[in-house]
């Protein structure tokens, strides 16, 4: 299988505004510290680690909301590791992000019909109101929601207006970040069976960040686990859950409270 | 005997709709009760109704509170508000928002013992050094003199244990205490919790949506939808065969990495509709 | 939570319609003050002066609410006194929004040189005491119009900025920005369309309050004869003179003072009445 995506050495640093003296630049922050990776065309990735791992990160970078410092994306043969906004527009269309907080993910002032269609006009689709209503109904969404505005819809529901927004461009590439972290379980469920199903119905390669290991098993086909910026483990979902390599990895599965008062947990 | 009983608790917004309703639930001493649910069930708001901070909008219609054999909501509020201070406390859920960050921690601890509780500045450091000992932070005379900001979420979080600790409150109310914290630091604090509970023997009112965080720290436990109690069982025999539909509809959405075949079930139209009606909710 | 909303709508409601009544009322007796008003403004006459409201004792129901000491009829100079206050309000409020506004967003929203350059020049600018500034600056012009307007702006515009600044960042620093970037917008696109929409009911906000504030300030102006150079009245004039004779005619202080009471708390109002409306959260 082709790799879509093809990670060498990659590293990220940003400003540490918390030490930024008076005049001059602050101290930069490696985040991210030698990434070397490749995602498969088709594949779901796991992305998975605690909070300062990079795995946010990692994420923005592949779809170059941030710039590497170091290393190489490339992204179906294109090296996009430092094209300008104007060179990346046209390839933007190919690899969309799906984000953590549904309220701030979606501007309050736009109804939901308008948020699913400004990228589509942004690249010049055409029948942009039919590929609006059939996102809508990708996500299980009735039409009517098109005219509503995000406030008046519930998480869940929100959540599920992101995915519709990222999967109308029909993009090769999705990236979720954390997407089912603040939802109930019910709602999580729903999600996470929604990406499965568009996975398999669209065709589309699919990284998945989440701190949740659990609900990273059923998804993914490969799990990366992330900590302080480096890459700890990366291998198939069912080897790395049946026999865990990396301590940090078995730190990480030991610690999930399964809802089972015989689990052993200490 | 129960420490706390509550009994057919009915709570609203004012001029709004129903958030609890007809609430019954028993916290034995030293026993820990789970309230779990979705949010916007009311777990919360029982807790807060409990300790007496409800927001200002909502108002309770009906029921009693009775703690320690006496009911909180037939005492004038500044005789609740000395009876609550002095035997309950609350480990509230953002550790970050919790501290007062222009504060150091030493005081943040001290001032309830000093002021509400009379007890000599003295005896209240001494205190909070030997709380902090048991949670488990090194150095506990140089974390009283730093602020909040300094220290990670973990540690604030221990903070907040040893203070709600702090007075040897009979009842504690966790309110989701582990939510906003990784994996690991989550099953270290939850761990300092169960431990420091048995140690000092206080009752505990957790609440939390998480059933896998239910089943490592509570003995019983009440499930809330729409507020209302539709299920009151000890967390040994939930776990095995839980009583009501929604319940086990809750057990079955939640995901299990051990078998990658469970989980991950919404909880069907069929007993959302049930639950709805059962409940009488609008 | 509900409940807090059905609050702010009621009264969301009345504020903007009394407020919003009281200045269309005031344009109207701006644009049409020639007709409105029962007598000249400048005309003096001597034999009518200090004579009370109608409802007093020895008024003259021509006069309806008095005269002052030169015997010029106090409610024809209110009437002409609005236009004044009005034409400073809309322009100098306009202005000054337009550039505060426009740096401001610049500020926050692509920070970096531009925020630096523009933050210094807003704490270097409020350095300068603003009364001092704005008697120096009409020193130099020299009194009239244009320059109590361009006072204003030159004074108030870091006000904007700041707050303009302070929500620019915060809604720039939103998932719903960042998710423009990776549809592939461009910066600008993504300033206008996306973050100006919610910045603009703070806008409104402060546009609406400014209003009120140039109202005050060019009567303050007026008060101190530093204000427009020709004869016509202003409220903050009639003021002025009102005080000297305060205790023989009350009437030519109080009622411009509540006219310009009325004139600035209905500004204020209207903003927060607008900015209610504006927000799809509320509605």
């Amino acid at each position: 299988m082709a790799d879509l995506y093809t990670i060498t050495d990659l590293h990220l640093s940003l400003a540490d505004m918390t030490r930024k003296p008076l005049f001059g630049l602050a101290p930069r922050l490696d985040i991210l510290k030698g990434l070397s990776f490749s995602i498969e065309k088709g594949a779901v990735l796991g992305i998975v680690g605690g909070s300062g791992s990079g795995k946010s990160t990692l994420g923005r970078a592949l779809v170059r909301l941030l710039e590497p410092s170091g290393g190489r994306v490339v992204f179906d043969g294109a090296d996009i590791t430092h094209l300008s906004d104007a060179e990346l527009r046209p390839l933007r269309r190919r690899f969309q992000m799906i984000f953590q907080d549904p309220m701030s993910s979606l501007n309050p002032r736009h109804r939901v019909g308008t948020i699913i269609a400004e990228p589509l006009r942004l690249h010049g689709f055409d029948g942009i109101q039919a590929r609006v209503l059939r996102a809508l109904d990708h996500v299980g969404l009735p039409k009517e929601f098109a005219q509503r505005y995000p406030h008046e819809l519930s998480g869940g529901q929100r959540q599920r207006v992101g995915i519709a927004r990222a999967i109308a461009l029909e993009p090769d590439f999705i990236l979720a970040d954390e997407i089912v972290s603040g939802l109930d379980v019910s709602s999580q469920a729903q999600v996470l069976n929604l990406l499965e199903r568009l996975v398999a119905d669209l065709g589309m390669t699919l990284a998945f960040i989440s701190h949740d290991l659990s609900v990273v098993r059923r998804l993914c086909q490969r799990v990366m686990v992330l900590q302080h910026g480096q890459i700890v483990e990366n291998r198939e979902t069912a080897a790395l859950f049946a026999d865990p390599q990396a301590q940090y990895t078995r730190d990480l599965l030991g610690a999930i409270p399964l809802p089972d008062p015989d689990q052993v947990w200490s | 005997m129960s420490f706390l009983s509550v009994r057919n608790l009915s709570a609203r917004v004012k001029g709004g709709g129903t958030l609890l309703r007809d609430v019954s639930l028993d916290v034995a001493v030293g026993e820990v009760r789970g309230l779990v649910g979705e949010s916007g069930a009311g777990k919360s708001m029982i807790g807060k109704a409990v300790l007496g901070i409800l927001p200002k909008a909502v108002e309770i219609t009906s029921g009693q509170i009775m703690l320690d054999g006496v009911d909180l909501l037939a005492l004038p509020p500044a005789q609740r508000r000395i009876k609550v201070g002095a035997t309950c406390a609350l480990i509230p859920q953002d550790p970050l928002t919790a501290l007062n960050p222009s504060r150091r921690i030493g005081p943040q601890i001290t001032d309830r013992l000093v002021d509400i509780l009379g007890w000599t500045r003295q005896r209240a450091e001494e205190r909070a050094l030997a709380l902090l000992g048991e949670v488990q932070i090194t150095d506990p005379t140089r974390v009283l003199r730093q602020y909040p900001h300094e220290l990670s979420g973990g540690m604030r979080q221990r903070i907040l244990i040893a203070s709600a600790f702090a007075a040897e409150p009979k009842l504690i109310v966790a309110d989701e205490p582990t939510t906003a914290l990784d994996v690991t630091v989550q099953k270290q604090i939850l761990k300092l919790i169960a431990a420091l509970q048995v140690r000092h023997g206080t009752a505990l009112l957790f609440v939390t949506h998480d059933l896998g965080v239910v089943s490592k720290v509570c003995q019983k436990l009440s499930v809330l939808y729409a507020g209302k109690v539709v299920e009151d069982s000890a967390v040994a025999d939930f776990f095995r065969a839980p009583k009501h539909p929604y319940s086990a509809a809750l057990l079955a959405a939640t995901p299990k990495y051990t078998d990658p075949l469970a989980g991950l079930q919404p909880v069907p139209e069929a007993v959302i509709a049930a639950v709805r009606a059962e409940v009488g909710h609008g | 939570m509900a409940d807090g909303r059905f609050e702010v709508r009621r009264k969301a409601g009345l504020r903007l319609w009394l407020s919003a009544a009281w200045l269309i009322l005031l344009v109207i007796v701006a644009l049409f003050a020639p007709y409105l008003a029962p007598k000249d403004p400048l005309e003096q006459d001597l034999f009518a002066g200090r004579l009370p409201p109608f409802w007093m004792q020895g008024a003259d129901a021509a006069f309806l609410l008095g005269t002052d000491s030169l015997g010029r009829d106090v409610l024809s100079r209110i009437i002409f006194g609005t236009r004044i206050a009005l034409t400073v309000a809309v322009i100098s409020a306009s202005l000054t929004c337009l550039v505060g506004a426009a740096l401001g967003l610049l500020a926050g929203f692509y920070r970096g040189w531009a925020d630096v350059v523009v933050s210094r020049f807003i704490d270097i600018w409020m350095a300068f005491p603003p009364v001092l500034f704005s008697i120096l600056l009409i020193a130099v012009i020299g009194p009239g119009l244009f320059s109590i307007i361009a006072a204003i702006v030159v004074i108030d515009w870091t006000r904007f900025a700041r707050v303009i600044r302070a929500e620019a960042m915060t809604q720039g620093a939103m998932d719903y920005v960042a998710s423009a970037r990776v549809a592939g917008r461009g910066r600008f696109g993504i300033l206008l369309r996306e973050i100006l929409p919610n910045v603009l009911p703070i806008i409104v906000v402060l546009l609406t309050l400014e209003m009120g504030i140039a109202v005050i300030v060019e009567a303050i102006l007026s008060f101190v004869n530093l204000s427009i150079s020709t004869d016509d009245p202003t409220w903050g004039g009639m003021i002025s003179e009102g005080r000297t004779s305060i205790h023989q005619a009350w009437w030519v202080l109080v009622f411009p003072l509540i006219t310009l009471f009325l004139t600035v708390l209905s500004f204020s109002q209207l903003g927060e009445g607008l900015k209610n409306r504006f927000d799809p959260v509320l509605r």
